[in-house]
């Protein structure tokens, strides 16, 4: 046995939480070892000490290697130097005088490790410029010029379509070839049973088990994780749509997407598929007034309403849960109450002021009903876990009481067993009477939940298909562009 | 699970405790220093940098920086001196005028802040330059004297036995500490600061917030300038250089980050209060005003230095 990496007895605590309590974890050299557990289980705090971000309270990380490198789960790129620049970062070359930079050699470098990752993209292009499948190789290829033996990959896939992360995995298969050890976190089942050697299950920020993939089957994994047996089919409303709510007609914003048109009724998930880029995301951000429409009408009720910002969308009672909970979602600093209440603040008050016992109480029913696992209504939201950070904006936009809801990726980053509460509560959002607009990468998702499916390609609407009759491979060739 | 909620110390308790530890030992040293005189002097004396310091919170809250106060304080002193002269000084015209000429500036930035797109650095720096022009055309260069006794007592007077600006800095100070934690437009605020994408896709009016803030920024440096001017009894177009950078100084101080989003008006005042107390102790120590500077400087840097090591801890 070689271990490349050895935990001992690792212990973290945040606001008087427990994340970690002492964890034990030994990689063997050449590897890919998946790490998996639920919301708050403590992946991403092991991760982020493993790396050396955080420190540890208590245990120690030995590294028998020459370097770790960490791909995050939201890249951490700069997105306005080219990629060449970015691949470098920290060790560029230089030449004729000490700090003057070698840009040609930089260029080389960038090209040849981005070669071997098999990935055809220009060393001059802005690192911004690029999808982001193509701006996670380019971590890739930088951890590979830091000569990184161990790569930890915190949810690759989760922004990636079907086809990227096919070639994502060829890359991983390349790497370990070269004897490069890969820590692996994911919430994916098929991912698991593909790509790892060795599992290590945390729950709770205890490690619960490790071992060989091939000891393992699906069913008895999901157990350790949840720590029970759970039923892991989505239970699908049968389809009562009443009568429509949503009318988009025309709609056209030139470059990303043009003459989209759908309905959407009471009561009705109507799913929004395709690739990355096929222009989803921007038609859910057209209807929300994140970035208006340049031409098209939006109806609501039947009458043509102008939404030029998601105050105005709002008001008509759409609302919405971003993809990018970092971005567009969460006020970090801010507290768990503030953030949950930030959409529906005046109904907690009388007249300009805000009523502090209903707010809170309004908080303390949503970390209830949503089983947010955390210190307090007070606890900044920065310290919650992706999971449970979800959560709070999808508290978020349903205390808007919308009649509208647009989720965009509403279970990215999210483990099985909160991905499957998820799922129940939007089957039953649906049961209630909400039109729900259903943006997902994740064909299972968008099949077994959808009453209609729209396919877009290239920024066209393509196809519209009903998900009792079709298969993901019907989807994807829709989506694929010719 | 009930929600055990575990209160986090006040942000500002270190603060407060150098506070009280450096006039303990200004009052070892100097007996006269804890005197109700010499402290209702000392507050005094920073009510109008307080004033300022209240309202560049606001700003700097939503992560902007207002730099025009300075010469928001001369051009609003100006202008309320020119509206008190014996005869038709009524204390009400030049306050009101004062104001709403630091509203003007106020609402000037924050719409070219918002609308235009400008870097508030900027728009506040040509704003400096700008109010301070207008200041000196409007006096022809020259200091408004020869006010009304009436509007003398702005800044001179006794309200009950306590001086007017601190009567006025103490109801600022709560007006704007119960604005920012108890109103939605306080929330919106510190949602702005904190995470400016997402407070727009809560369906937050982010210009409009902004703008009130730069509003209230100036509306402030206003009433800062009728009480300096009123102090002074005369309207100098020369007066508050240098003002907003102290303002900032006790802000900054008081914990609030320059991004936006942390911090509050309680940290400002006593942010205010520690360079008031240095400021004083250090006079009554008999050190150079030379060397002053060179410790104020030191302290600001010292204190914030202090505040971030203990968030990374």
């Amino acid at each position: 046995m070689d271990a490349v990496l050895e935990v001992a007895d690792v212990s973290k605590s945040f606001w008087g939480i427990k994340a970690l309590d002492r964890v034990r974890l030994s990689v063997q050299r050449g590897e890919v070892h998946a790490v998996t557990g639920e919301n708050g289980a403590g992946k991403s705090t092991l991760m982020k000490i493993i790396a050396g971000l955080i420190p540890p309270d208590e245990g120690e990380v030995h590294f028998h290697g020459r370097g770790i490198a960490m791909i995050h789960q939201e890249l951490l790129t700069f997105p306005d130097l080219t990629v060449a620049e970015n691949v470098c970062m920290g060790q560029e070359p230089s030449r004729w005088l000490a700090g003057w930079l070698d840009k040609p050699a930089m260029r080389r470098q960038a090209r040849e490790l981005l070669a071997r990752l098999g990935v055809a993209v220009d060393p001059s292009s802005r690192m911004g410029d690029l999808s982001i499948a193509e701006q996670q190789s380019v971590e890739i290829a930088k951890a590979l010029a830091r000569e990184a033996d161990l790569i930890i990959m915190d949810e690759p896939t989760s922004a990636l379509s079907d086809h990227e992360a096919e070639l994502l995995f060829r890359i991983i298969g390349d790497l370990k070839q070269r004897g490069v050890t890969i820590l692996y976190i994911t919430h994916r089942m098929q991912e698991i049973f593909r790509l790892a050697d060795a599992i290590t299950v945390l729950r709770d920020g205890c490690h619960v088990a490790t071992e060989a993939a091939g000891q393992m089957d699906e069913k008895r994994l999901i157990a350790l994780m949840v720590g029970r047996a759970l039923d892991t089919s989505v239970a699908k409303a049968p389809s009562r749509a009443g009568d429509v709510i949503l009318e988009v007609r025309g709609l056209t914003r030139p470059g990303r997407f043009r003459d989209v048109s759908f309905v959407l009724r009471r009561g009705e998930i109507l799913g929004l598929a395709g690739l990355m880029g096929a222009g989803r995301t921007d038609v859910a951000a057209a209807i929300y007034g994140l970035a208006p429409a340049a031409s098209g009408t939006i109806l609501v009720d039947g009458r043509a309403v102008r939404i030029n910002s998601p105050a105005d969308a709002l008001s008509h009672g759409i609302a919405m849960v971003t993809e990018d909970r970092k971005q567009y979602g969460l006020v970090p600093e801010m507290s768990l109450k503030e953030n949950v209440t930030l959409s529906s603040l005046a109904r907690y008050g009388y007249g300009p002021f805000i009523r502090r016992r209903a707010e809170e109480a309004a908080a303390d029913e949503q970390i209830r009903g949503f089983a947010v696992r955390t210190s307090g209504r007070d606890q900044p939201v920065k310290n919650l876990s992706g999971g449970n950070q979800q959560k709070v904006v999808i508290a978020r936009a349903l205390l808007a009481d919308p009649r509208i809801l647009i989720l965009d990726e509403p279970t990215r980053g999210i483990d099985v067993g909160a991905k499957n509460e998820i799922y129940q509560l939007i089957a039953r959002l649906a049961r209630e009477g909400k039109a729900i607009l259903l943006v997902s990468s994740e064909m299972n998702e968008i099949l077994s939940l959808s009453d209609r499916v729209l396919v877009m390609r290239q920024g066209a609407a393509v196809a519209e298909v009903s998900p009792g009759e079709s298969t993901p491979e019907e989807i994807l060739a829709y989506a694929m562009p010719n | 699970m009930p929600a055990t909620t575990k209160k986090p110390w006040p942000a500002q308790l270190g603060l407060a405790l150098a506070l009280v530890a450096l006039m303990g030992a200004l009052s070892l040293e100097r007996p006269n220093f804890l005197t109700v005189a010499n402290l209702v002097n000392l507050v005094r004396q920073i009510s109008i940098n307080g004033i300022l310091a209240v309202g560049v919170t606001f700003v700097l809250l939503t992560g902007g920086v207002d730099l025009s106060l300075g010469s928001v304080v001369a051009l609003t002193g100006v202008i309320a001196a020119s509206f008190a002269h014996p005869g038709q000084a009524t204390v009400l015209a030049p306050l009101a005028m004062g104001i709403l000429a630091g509203a003007c500036c106020g609402a000037a930035n924050g719409l070219v802040v918002t609308r235009g797109r400008v870097a508030p650095f900027i728009v506040t720096l040509g704003t400096m330059t700008s109010a301070r022009g207008l200041a000196l055309l409007i006096s022809h260069g020259r200091p408004v004297s020869n006010l009304g006794p009436a509007f003398a007592r702005i800044g001179g007077g006794d309200f009950a036995g306590v001086p007017v600006p601190i009567v006025i800095f103490f109801l600022v100070a709560l007006t704007a500490h119960v604005f920012l934690k108890n109103m939605r437009l306080g929330r919106r605020i510190y949602a702005v600061g904190g995470n400016e994408n997402a407070a727009r896709a809560s369906g937050v009016h982010v210009g409009a917030v902004k703008t009130i803030a730069y509003v209230v920024s100036g509306s402030l440096a206003g009433l800062a300038g009728v009480v300096l001017a009123s102090r002074i009894t005369t309207g100098q177009p020369n007066a508050g250089i240098g003002y907003e950078l102290d303002a900032i100084a006790a802000v900054v101080i008081g914990g609030t980050s320059l991004n936006g989003g942390v911090g509050g008006v309680g940290g400002a005042v006593l942010g205010a209060l520690l360079i008031g107390v240095i400021n004083n102790g250090l006079d009554l120590l008999n050190v150079s005003s030379y060397y002053q500077q060179v410790i104020k400087g030191l302290i600001i840097v010292g204190a914030v230095w202090l505040d971030r090591s203990k968030d990374r801890s």
